[in-house]
């Protein structure tokens, strides 16, 4: 009895210690946050009035996570008294999402990449409208950018981390061999095509066991043959597939896709290659092929994946036009859209400060992001190519998001069927346009008419 | 006996159980079970139920709209879930039975051979790797490019033995004057002696021209003889197709042919160093001068195993794969417990190898062949890691089977809860007859 006493004794005894060490590290500890906190409100305005927690959920993670993290530790030097928490929630967060809905706990802000979970989040009401930050975001937003966040009205997201889908990639030895320059237009895209085969290297590296890279090319050439708006109408099926402009634009894409000798394996082994083996064909050395149509991640997997060096091995200019115009130059865009699920001051503050230059500046100088905000400039990218890349971007008067992305997902995002699927037998079968079409459109329809 | 008959004659029995004693006996009983019952309420009755009642709901949330039937007609109409029930049909028809049949001519040959673990061990090792891992490197091995898969690797070096492939594969006409015929190509405009042949290729990248390639010089012409170059009508930018230009190198070493009117090869020559070739005393006459098939033979460009049509045949060889070994496993256990006289009794009465297998091994066997059949057709049913990890994604939807359907509905792209639980609620329905098969089977052993 004693004894054990006594060892309850020295237990105390001891905890007592922690607990003023503890103390201790927790006074310093605050002591330096508030040094901090001064220095912070020196230069910017430190507003300390507002607090609280914001739980924040996003896709973003390694090295894009880190990156986030600098933004959110930038948001902390203006507001020190809001605790930002990131988790990342990787792909699958569409998933995580309705399951935490279900289950009522919702984060207070999430970055989502499809339209049209967004737009079905919305008609649910579980998102809360960012009315508070309509000035902020048409201060940095072109109205085509705001736009994209824009449901009924009302604000809803803000396309934080955009990119640009519109690019085309190019093997420098390969052009070189050639003879040819960077295509402008189509045509010359077509003929630069013609010379590169002749010169005993195909021209196209196509990933075909990707679906989306499929839909992703069909996009920006409709895009750009036939402009925004009539874009956004196929997007919302306003426009059928059956479509002349669907048939049309399926008939330029057969002069890619439809040339099985000039893509790299031929059309069974385009079928067979997925993102981003297509990518280190194109770019190994020898090049297997010239060219990648497909946006600016591409030029991340070619400095892991290669050893091509920019402007020497590899380069990039923007998707050929088509119709000559104001639509000639319309960029389809992807990226992560921040929606809100609660709207108190803490959250209101960290959306509004994601609208900001500074916000997008942060991230921009670590390379792999790109933004609409027409209040950056295109000096912060580290890099001639990220220039080429994500400059279009910066006030862009036409843009259009990925189309895929907007449609109801049994659709336009489910791999091996609707338009995934249906482009895929497109490449096996480029002469079949007709018939491309009307499974489009009997899928469409069926998705758009049960997508509840 | 009766009530009656107890309260008659209480000791027969021995003393009656006291009411209250057996309620305790009950309870105590319940208080055991408790734990597993809610456990099995909890995770397997609750889920089921609710599965059940979900399938006939719609798309996402607790629950979403009534939407009745649908979901099951769904599964009946949409040609990605049709496509998958075909598939499921096609692997429940074939693997059972080949896992059998194999683990059975496995487990035989167990028995004779001399090195006994290091082939049960080679057999039984697909089975310690994961179903994910195998998919991978099974996909690996069905490349359709030979330089990639092994198995068109080897399908390539027996396909090289017999049909070789050409020295300038990938190479095309420069111009509209030269025709491919029957896989060569042939100069369209006649020749007559003294006139000069310009067979113009490209296609041909840099790297892929003959050693020792020299700038092509055009030909002057001959009398009595017909002269021409065969080379690579491409610089950069293209040149002018059809001419010989500076830059332009020839294409040495390849065979030209020279045919006369009736089509009849008379001559054949090779090219020099600048490409150039002559057919000395040519006879008067009209002739066309053109490059055989064989120069443009394209080397085996290997089996689509991962294309539409093969792959759900190449996703079951790959599962038979992994579980061949499981089924020799559990077949030579089998084996090893059979009695032996029986065996040498039909031995000794005359009976040959194969009768003593046929008439005496496999019948004894039966119980547990039909085990691992059975086993094997449960599953077969669930089957999904292994399509999901091998096939790519284009043909995913040709490769579809049920289980995997179910993921896809409910889980990607648009979750549809509605739709995912109907595919499990038809996938249950399926598997309960072959449960109750063999909870019989349990039953009768016991």
């Amino acid at each position: 009895m004693r004894g054990s006493q006594w060892a309850g004794g020295a237990r105390a005894a001891r905890l007592t210690g922690l607990v003023a060490l503890l103390a201790a590290i927790l006074a310093v500890a605050a002591g330096c946050g508030g040094s901090g906190k001064k220095s912070g409100g020196g230069s910017s305005t430190g507003n300390t009035s507002v607090s609280g927690s914001v739980k924040f959920w996003g896709i973003w993670s390694a090295t894009e996570q880190k990156a986030i993290q600098k933004v959110i530790a930038g948001f902390n030097k203006q507001y020190p008294n809001v605790k930002v928490t990131y988790t990342s929630k990787g792909d699958n967060i569409p998933t995580i999402l309705s399951t935490a809905i279900t289950g009522g706990s919702p984060p207070d802000v999430a970055d989502v990449a499809q339209p049209g979970l967004v737009k079905q989040l919305v008609q649910q009401g579980h998102l809360k409208p960012m009315t508070y930050a309509k000035s902020a975001i048409d201060a940095n937003f072109t109205p085509a950018w705001t736009n994209l966040g824009t449901i009924n009205g009302k604000i809803y997201a803000l396309l934080f981390k955009a990119s640009n889908k519109s690019t085309l990639w190019y093997s420098v030895p390969a052009f070189k061999q050639a003879g040819v320059s960077a295509p402008k237009t189509w045509s010359q895209l077509l003929s630069n095509a013609k010379t590169i085969k002749a010169s005993g290297t195909p021209a196209y590296s196509l990933c075909g066991s990707s679906g989306w890279t499929l839909t992703d090319i069909f996009e920006n050439i409709y895009l750009r043959m036939w402009g925004a708006a009539k874009y956004d109408d196929l997007s919302a099926h306003k426009i059928k597939w059956t479509d002349p402009s669907v048939t049309k634009a399926m008939q330029y894409m057969a002069k890619i896709i439809g040339d099985t000798s000039n893509i790299v394996g031929g059309t069974s082994g385009a079928l067979q290659t997925d993102y981003p083996t297509c990518v280190d064909k194109a770019f190994s050395d020898p090049p297997k092929a010239a060219m990648v149509l497909q946006g600016d991640f591409v030029g991340l997997e070619i400095l892991q994946a290669t050893k091509a060096k920019p402007n020497t091995g590899f380069n990039v200019v923007p998707f050929p036009a088509i119709t000559p115009g104001a639509d000639a130059k319309a960029v389809e865009t992807g990226g992560d859209l921040i929606v809100t699920f609660k709207d108190d001051p803490a959250v209101e503050a960290f959306v509004k400060y994601l609208a900001t230059p500074q916000a997008a500046e942060i991230w921009a100088k670590l390379g792999g992001f790109g933004t609409g905000n027409k209040n950056v400039s295109p000096s912060v990218y580290p890099d001639a190519i990220t220039r080429t890349t994500e400059a279009p971007l910066l006030g862009a008067k036409s843009v259009v998001f990925d189309m895929s992305d907007q449609q109801p997902a049994s659709f336009g995002a489910t791999t091996g069927q609707g338009e995934w699927g249906i482009f895929q037998k497109f490449l096996q079968n480029p002469s079949s346009i007709s018939s491309i079409q009307q499974q489009l459109e009997t899928s469409a329809s069926k998705a758009y008419t049960t997508g509840k | 006996m009766s009530g009656a008959n107890i309260t008659a004659e209480p000791p027969a029995r021995g003393a009656p159980p006291s009411p209250h004693a057996e309620r305790g006996r009950y309870l105590t009983g319940i208080v055991f079970l408790l734990p597993a019952l809610v456990l099995l309420a909890v995770w397997l009755f609750y889920p089921t139920v609710y599965t059940v009642i979900r399938s006939f709901f719609g798309h996402s949330g607790y629950l979403g709209a009534w939407v009745g039937i649908d979901n099951y007609r769904n599964l009946f109409t949409t040609s990605t879930l049709v496509t998958a029930i075909k598939n499921s049909a096609i692997w429940v028809g074939v693997v059972p039975a080949l896992v059998t049949a194999l683990g059975l001519i496995f487990a035989v040959l167990t028995e004779r051979v001399r090195w006994v673990v290091a082939f049960k061990t080679a057999v039984f090792l697909p089975m310690a790797i994961s179903a994910f891992a195998t998919g991978v490197t099974w996909r690996i091995m069905y490349q359709q490019d030979p330089s990639q898969g092994a198995i068109n690797a080897l399908s390539r070096s027996v396909s090289d033995a017999f049909s070789p492939a050409g020295v300038l594969p990938s190479a095309l006409p420069s111009t509209t004057a030269l025709q491919t015929r029957a896989g060569g190509l042939v100069l369209k405009t006649p020749l007559h002696p003294g006139g000069v042949a310009l067979l113009g290729l490209t296609g041909i990248a840099p790297q892929a021209m003959p050693s020792g390639a020299k700038q092509a010089v055009k030909p002057a012409g001959k009398p009595g003889a017909i002269e021409g170059a065969v080379w690579r009508d491409f610089k950069p930018g293209g040149g002018k197709p059809g001419v010989l230009e500076q830059g332009e190198q020839g294409i040495p070493g390849v065979t030209v042919e020279l045919k006369n009117a009736a089509g009849k090869v008379v001559q054949t020559t090779k090219t020099d160093a600048a490409g150039d070739f002559e057919f000395t005393s040519v006879p008067a006459g009209s002739y066309n001068a053109g490059i055989g098939a064989r120069t443009f033979a394209k080397p085996f460009g290997g089996y689509s195993w991962l294309g539409p049509k093969l792959i759900t045949p190449s996703l079951i060889i790959a599962y038979i794969w992994i579980w061949a070994g499981f089924a020799m496993v559990v077949i030579a256990a089998g084996l090893s417990a059979m009695p032996r006289e029986v065996l040498e009794a039909a031995r000794t009465d005359g009976a040959t190898e194969w009768q003593v297998f046929r008439r005496v091994t496999v019948p004894l066997l039966a119980p547990v062949l039909s085990v691992v059949f059975i086993t094997m057709v449960i599953n077969v049913l669930k089957v999904f890691d292994i399509v999901i990890a091998l096939a790519p994604d284009s043909v995913q939807a040709n490769a579809n089977v049920i289980a995997l359907a179910m993921w896809r509905t409910a889980f990607s792209g648009q979750p549809n809860f509605g739709g995912g639980s109907a595919i499990a609620v038809f996938l249950f329905v399926l598997v309960i007859p072959v449960l109750a098969l063999n909870i019989r089977r349990f039953r009768r052993e016991i």
